[in-house]
């Protein structure tokens, strides 16, 4: 399924926008500012569910959903007024659940921002019957 | 007026303009609700903009760890004698089910614990009922200032 056109309107808010090697991108925006001079920690988990949920839903068959059921985030440096980069990896895709890291870098992705661990509900259509 | 509720209004005044100069949360519509010696409550109202389901209309639970960061953050300055910086160590969010579409969700955070250099945090999000939570979070704040 083509993800790309699926990228909800709170993505656009964020302006996050995908790239073809299936991680995600948050151009550095005014909007996204928390404390002064840093990112909203809350932009960047944003930004962490979405490319864990994008994810999740490519490893999918047309027609199937995925809804986070928790998140934790870390922190692990301050989010800097830049362009920050998105990419998540399946741990376990199981028939009910997805167990699934995302992460989060802006320079170099040697150097994270946020780290998280997502849980994620997976509802996949009923298989045709034969 | 007490000076008990001076000091109230003054602080009242303070997490409005605090919160009023903050992009993100103008970007999210995030504002200040309620607080307390050691909580805080923000709402965010519904707007077609935090959507992450068109075909329900149902908003992402990224605005609503959003919410959450930002009250827990609040909290924690609450509960501080005086204004420290801060910065979010680790925040989990369960998403207990989605928000109504249409309803304002309320973000509610108390900071259980502050020691000299860590803060602990908990609370929840609803969408009219406090007794039946959209979302819980728990989490840790770092004082980025402390020895």
């Amino acid at each position: 399924m083509t993800v790309l056109s699926d990228l909800p309107p709170y993505a656009a808010t964020l302006g996050i926008v995908p790239n073809p090697d299936g991680s995600l991108t948050m151009p550095f925006a005014p909007s996204l500012i928390g404390a002064p001079g840093r990112i909203h920690g809350g932009a960047l988990a944003g930004l962490l569910e979405l490319a864990a949920l994008r994810a999740v839903l490519e490893a999918l068959e047309p027609g199937a959903t995925a809804k986070p059921i928790n998140v934790t985030v870390d922190y692990l440096r301050e989010g800097r007024m830049e362009d920050t980069h998105a990419r998540a990896t399946i741990t376990r895709l199981g028939r009910r659940v997805a167990n699934v890291r995302a992460e989060a870098w802006q320079d170099s992705p040697d150097r994270l921002v946020v780290a998280a661990r997502l849980n994620i509900l997976v509802d996949r259509p009923a298989p045709a019957v034969p | 007026m007490s000076g008990a509720d001076a000091a109230d209004q003054r602080q009242k005044a303070f997490i409005g303009r605090f919160l009023a100069h903050v992009p993100h949360l103008a970007a999210l519509g995030i504002r200040y609700r309620a607080h307390g010696p050691d909580w805080a409550e923000l709402e965010m109202p519904y707007a077609p903009h935090l959507v992450a389901y068109p075909e329900t209309g149902v908003i992402a639970s990224g605005a609503i760890f959003s919410l959450m960061d930002t009250a827990s953050g609040l909290a924690v300055v609450m509960r501080m004698a005086e204004l420290q910086p801060h910065a979010t160590l680790d925040l989990r969010c369960d998403y207990l089910r989605p928000a109504e579409p249409g309803r304002t969700v309320v973000g509610r955070a108390e900071c259980l614990k502050l020691t000299r250099r860590i803060a602990f945090v908990r609370g929840i999000a609803h969408d009219g009922d406090p007794d039946h939570p959209v979302a819980h979070v728990a989490g840790t704040f770092m004082l980025t200032a402390a020895a």
